[in-house]
C-alpha cells in the first residue's frame, strides 16, 4: 500500500526480544533521509505533471473588481490561470463538529478560495497560474493584475486590543474561570506585583515548506501532501470537492517539519486540487517561503495582564492572568493563554480570562504549545518578580505552591512530579551557586545570571484505528494513518509492538502518513505516541490472544509465534481496532467519547523545571545563552534517543521565541514583512548552547505504558527562564518579547 | 540554453535551460536528484548545499550558467560513509529536510579539518538551519564522525 516496504529497517541487532521499549533505538527512516533518498510531497514524480503558484492579494480587506490574467496567460508554457471567475465551484467550507466529524473543523480558514471575489487578509490566495514549469508558473504569477474596492481593515493589533471581548469556554477551551474573589483578595494582599506581558506573533517556519501534488484519476484523488492530519484532510477534501471519502487518499510518508503548522488545510492544498481539476493534469503547489507566510497561519501576538498576591510567607492567595490574543475574521485558533496559570499553583483566589479580537489577518493557528508557550512566558516570569519581591528562591516559592489537587478543576493530579524536578534539576544545574542579587555575577565584561521557570503541557490522547498482522515468516506489520513529521513515531510504535508480541524489533514493519490506512489520530497536543500505543498495545493483545490458543491446539505453547503459525499451516494472523465501516467508525467515535471522558477524570500533563545561564554583554547588551538544562517529568520514556532530540529541538523553538523571533506585520497595510528568512531569525548553531536534557522516567500510571507526550513540553517555560536570567544578570525586566538588544542596553 | 556539467560523477546535459534558473532547480527538476531541498531560495538555510567544484555552495544562490563545465556532487553523490552513519547514530536526523545540506556541509568541514573545536563546529554550520534537534545531536554527530 505504502512505499515503506522498502525503508531498510535499521540493524539493530543489540535490541533483544522483549527488551526494545525504553532502548535508544536509531530512528527507522534515517538512511533514506541522510542519503537524499527519501521523497517529501514535493518530490514525487508524475509524467505530465504541471506547477502552479499562487497569486496574493495585496490589500488586507475589500472586494477584486477586476483581474486581468492577459498577461500571465500570454507567457510561454502557461496552462491555464484561474480566478473566481473561472475557477471550478466546489462545495463552500463548512463548520465542524469536534465530536461526529474532525473533516471541516481542519479547515485553516472559512474563505472559499477562487470561489469569491472577496479579500480577508494581506496575502490571501486569489488566483492560480498552472504552467509547464515552475519557472513558467513563478514568471507569470506577478503579472496578474487586480483591482479591488477596499474597504476599512483592522490590522494594528496594538490599535484594536480595547475591542477584545471575553471568549466563550467549551469543550476544548476554558474561557473565563473563576474561583473566589481575586481583586478583592489581591488588593489586600500582603505582597503583590501586578503586570503587563506582551509577546509578538510566530512562524512555524518548518524548514519544508509547505507543498502539494494533487492527482486526479476521474473522480478519485490522490494528494501528496505536508500534513500532519492525513485522516481530517482526506474527509475535508472529499466533503468540498463532492466526492465519497473512500476516493480522497492523501499520503504524507515524509514530512519536513510541522509544529502544527501543516495540522489545517491551508489554501495550497485546495487550490492544488481545484487546478488539477481544471488542467486535467497533476499538478503541484509548492509554496515559497514566503507565500508560506502568507497563506498559512502562525501564532497570535499576545497582551498580558498577570497579577499575583501572596502572603508574606509566599502563599498565594490570588492569580490573576487577563489575556488579549487576536483570530482572523475568517477563522483563526483560540489559544489557551492561561492553561498553566490555571494548573500550576494553587492560589486561594484565582481569575483567569481570555479575550479575544477579530482582525483582517491571516488566521493564526497551532504553534507548538499553543497557550502554553506565551501562558508560561506570562506566569513564570511573574512568579519571578514575585520571589524578588518576597526577597525568595524562585524555586522555593514555586514549591510553597504546589497543590495538593488540581487548583482549578479539583481534580486528583494523575503523576505530579514537579518537586522532584526543580529537586532533581537544582542538583544538577548548580542552582545553589548562585547568588540571587541581581548583578552580581560577573565574568569579566559578561554579565552572569541564572533562571528557572516550569514547563507544562497538558495530555490529550484521541482514537487510533489500528491493524496489525503476524505472518509465519516471524514479521508482523502494524498499520494506523498516523504521520511522522520528525519525531521518529514509526520507531517508537515498533518498538512498542515487538515487545507487546514478543518478537524481535526487525521483525516489525510499520506504515503510516496515508489515509488508506486505518485511520490515526492528527498529530497534534503530543498525543499522537499515546494514543496510537493505547490501539497498538490492544491489537497486539488480541493477536497474542488468538495465537496463544492456536499454540494450544497445535501443542507449540512456549514457542515463539511464527512456529505456532507454521503448525496450524497459517500464512498470517490479524487483529484490528477499529473499522472504517459505518459501524466502525460510530465505535471509534464512542472509543473517544470514552476515553476522552476516563481521561477527564484526572488532571494529567507533562512538566518540567527549565534552568539556563546567560550572560549578557555590560558594554554591547549582547545576549547569550551559556548553558541549559531542561528536567522533565514526562512519563515513561520509550526511546530516550528520539524522546531526547524531540525535547531539545523544542527548547530551542523556545529560545527562539526568547531572543529572536517575530512576525511583523505592517501596521499600516497589515502586510507581514517577516516573510522570508532573512527578515524571521530562527536560532542558528552558534547560537546555542550544550543543551543539557534529562527526565525522572516515572510512568504516569492512567497512560498506555506510563507514556505522556513530549514533543512540546520542552518549548514551555524556556522565554521566562531565559527573561528571569536576564534580569538576574543585568537587574533589568524585559515584559516583551523577544528580548532584543535594545532592550537589553 | 544547453548546460553541461558533471553531476555526481556522470556528465550531464540539461536543454533549454533558462538563464534565471537556479542550479537547485537543474537538480531538483530537471536531473531527477531532489536530495538537495529547496526551503528558502534565498541562501539563508543551507538546505540546498552542494559541491561545486569541490566547494561547498547554496545551490539555490548559483545561476544555472555558472555550473557549465563544472563539477557539482550532491547528497545522492556522496558515498555513504561515516558522517551519514554518525548522524543517524547520533540521533542527529528529525524531519530530515535540512539533513542533507547538512551531511554536504559536514562532509566538507571534516574534509578540511580533521578534528574541529566545537566553536569551529558550530560557526562552519551556522549557514544550515534546523527546526527539529536543537543542534545537539548534530555536533554529536561530527564529533562522532570525527572519531570513526
Ligand atoms: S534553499 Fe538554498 S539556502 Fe535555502
Ligand atoms: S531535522 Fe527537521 S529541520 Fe533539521
Amino acid at each position: 500500500m505504502t512505499t515503506h516496504a522498502k525503508t531498510p529497517v535499521d540493524p539493530a541487532p543489540s535490541v533483544p526480544v522483549g527488551g526494545a521499549v525504553g532502548r535508544p533505538v536509531d530512528r527507522r527512516d534515517g538512511h533514506a533521509k541522510v542519503t537524499g533518498a527519501a521523497r517529501f510531497s514535493a518530490e514525487h514524480h508524475y509524467p505530465d505533471l504541471t506547477y502552479a503558484t499562487m497569486v496574493h492579494a495585496t490589500i488586507a480587506r475589500g472586494t477584486i473588481t477586476a483581474i486581468d490574467t492577459a498577461a500571465a496567460v500570454a507567457v510561454p508554457g502557461v496552462v491555464a490561470v484561474l480566478t473566481h471567475l473561472n475557477a471550478p465551484r466546489i462545495r463552500p467550507v463548512r463548520k465542524g463538529n469536534i465530536v461526529r466529524d474532525l473533516g471541516p473543523s481542519v479547515s485553516g480558514t472559512e474563505v472559499n478560495y477562487l470561489n469569491t471575489d472577496q479579500v480577508f487578509w494581506d496575502g490571501q490566495p486569489i488566483a492560480v497560474v498552472v504552467a509547464q514549469t515552475s519557472v513558467a508558473a513563478n514568471e507569470a504569477a506577478p503579472l496578474v493584475t487586480v483591482t479591488y474596492r477596499e474597504q476599512q481593515a483592522r490590522v494594528d493589533f496594538a490599535a484594536e486590543q480595547h475591542n477584545a471581548t471575553p471568549a466563550k469556554g467549551d469543550l476544548t477551551f476554558a474561557g473565563t474561570k473563576k474561583k473566589g474573589d481575586a481583586e478583592a483578595a489581591l488588593a489586600t494582599a500582603q505582597v503583590s506585583v501586578d503586570l503587563r506581558y506582551t509577546t509578538p506573533g510566530l512562524q512555524h517556519n518548518t524548514i519544508e515548506p509547505h507543498a502539494t501534488i494533487a492527482v486526479w484519476s476521474g473522480d478519485h484523488l490522490t494528494v501528496h501532501d505536508t500534513t500532519q492530519s492525513t485522516d481530517a484532510s482526506h474527509k475535508y477534501l472529499a466533503w468540498r470537492f463532492g466526492v465519497p471519502a473512500a476516493q480522497v487518499r492523501v499520503r504524507a510518508e515524509f514530512v519536513g517539519g510541522a509544529f502544527g503548522g501543516k495540522f489545517a488545510v491551508w489554501p495550497g492544498t485546495v487550490i492544488a486540487a481545484m487546478a488539477a481539476k481544471a488542467v486535467g493534469r497533476p499538478v503541484r503547489l509548492a509554496l515559497s517561503r514566503k507565500a508560506v507566510s502568507r497563506a498559512a497561519g502562525g501564532r497570535t501576538a499576545s497582551t498580558n495582564r498577570i497579577a499575583l498576591g501572596a502572603t508574606r510567607d509566599g502563599r498565594l492567595t490570588a492569580l490573576i492572568q487577563d489575556s488579549i490574543t487576536h483570530v482572523g475574521s475568517v477563522g483563526g485558533l483560540l489559544e489557551a493563554t492561561s492553561s498553566p496559570a490555571r494548573h500550576l499553583y494553587g492560589a486561594k483566589n484565582m481569575l483567569t480570562r481570555q479575550n479575544l479580537v477579530e482582525m483582517d489577518l491571516l488566521p493564526n493557528t497551532w504553534l507548538r504549545a499553543p497557550g502554553e508557550a506565551i501562558g508560561s512566558f506570562v506566569l513564570e516570569s511573574a512568579m519571578d518578580e514575585l520571589a524578588y519581591e518576597l526577597a525568595m528562591d524562585p524555586i522555593d516559592l514555586r514549591m510553597r505552591n504546589e497543590p495538593a489537587t488540581d487548583p482549578t478543576s479539583g481534580k486528583k493530579f494523575s503523576q505530579r512530579m514537579l518537586r522532584e524536578a526543580f529537586e532533581a534539576g537544582a542538583e544538577r544545574f548548580g542552582w545553589a551557586d548562585r547568588n540571587p542579587s541581581p548583578r552580581s555575577m560577573r565574568d569579566g565584561e559578561w554579565l552572569v545570571g541564572m533562571g528557572a521557570a516550569t514547563a507544562y503541557h497538558p495530555v490529550l490522547r484521541l482514537v487510533a484505528d489500528v491493524k496489525v498482522r503476524l505472518s509465519n515468516d516471524g514479521t508482523a506489520l502494524v498499520q494506523c494513518g498516523f504521520h511522522e513529521m520528525g519525531m521518529a513515531a514509526a520507531t517508537v510504535q515498533a518498538q512498542i509492538a515487538a515487545d507487546a508480541l514478543g518478537i524481535a524489533y526487525e521483525k516489525v514493519r510499520v506504515e503510516y502518513g496515508d489515509s488508506d490506512l486505518p485511520p490515526g489520530p492528527m498529530a497534534g497536543n503530543s498525543n499522537q505516541t499515546a494514543t496510537v500505543a493505547t490501539s497498538v498495545l490492544a491489537a497486539c493483545a488480541e493477536l497474542t490472544r488468538k495465537v496463544t490458543a492456536l499454540a494450544r491446539k497445535t501443542g507449540t505453547t512456549g514457542q515463539e509465534p511464527a512456529a505456532t503459525l507454521r503448525a496450524a499451516h497459517t500464512p498470517f494472523l490479524e487483529a484490528s481496532v477499529g473499522s472504517t465501516s459505518r459501524l466502525g467508525s460510530l465505535r471509534s467515535q464512542g472509543r473517544f467519547l470514552a476515553t476522552f471522558l476516563k481521561d477527564q477524570r484526572w488532571s494529567k500533563a507533562a512538566r518540567g523545571a527549565q534552568f539556563c545561564e546567560v550572560r549578557v554583554n555590560a558594554d554591547t547588551g549582547e545576549l547569550r545563552i551559556s548553558r541549559w538544562l531542561g528536567m522533565f517529568d514526562v512519563g515513561h520514556i520509550i526511546n530516550p534517543k528520539t524522546a531526547a532530540s524531540q525535547l531539545r529541538g523544542s527548547i530551542v523553538m523556545g529560545i527562539g521565541m526568547a531572543m529572536s523571533e517575530q512576525t511583523l506585520v505592517d501596521p499600516r497595510n497589515g502586510r507581514t514583512m517577516s516573510a522570508g528568512l532573512d527578515s524571521y531569525y530562527l536560532p542558528v548553531h552558534a547560537d546555542i548552547p550544550p543543551i543539557d536534557v534529562a527526565w525522572l522516567n516515572e510512568p504516569d500510571k492512567s497512560m498506555p505504558l506510563g507514556i505522556i507526550g513530549l514533543g512540546e513540553v520542552g518549548m514551555t517555560g524556556v522565554a521566562a527562564a531565559i527573561a528571569n536570567a536576564v534580569y538576574h544578570a543585568t537587574g533589568r525586566r524585559i515584559r516583551d518579547l523577544p528580548i532584543s538588544l535594545d532592550k537589553t542596553l | 540554453m544547453r548546460l553541461n556539467c558533471t553531476v555526481n560523477g556522470e556528465a550531464r546535459q540539461a536543454d533549454d535551460v533558462w538563464a534565471g534558473e537556479s542550479l537547485l532547480y537543474v537538480l531538483r527538476e530537471r536531473l531527477g536528484l531532489p536530495g538537495s531541498k529547496n526551503a528558502c531560495e534565498q541562501g539563508e538555510c543551507g538546505s540546498c548545499t552542494v559541491y561545486m567544484d569541490g566547494t561547498p555552495v547554496c545551490a539555490c544562490l548559483v545561476a544555472a550558467g555558472q555550473a557549465e563545465g563544472r563539477d557539482v556532487v550532491t547528497v545522492e553523490g556522496i558515498a555513504d560513509g561515516p558522517v551519514q552513519q554518525a548522524f543517524l547514530a547520533a540521533g542527529a536526523v528529525q524531519c530530515g529536510f535540512c539533513t542533507p545540506g547538512l551531511v554536504v556541509a559536514v562532509h566538507d568541514l571534516l574534509a578540511r579539518d580533521s578534528a574541529p573545536t566545537d566553536p569551529e563546529i558550530r560557526e562552519a554550520l551556522a549557514g544550515n538551519l534546523c527546526r527539529c534537534t536543537g543542534y545537539e545531536k548534530i555536533l554529536d554527530a561530527v564529533r562522532l564522525a570525527v572519531q570513526r
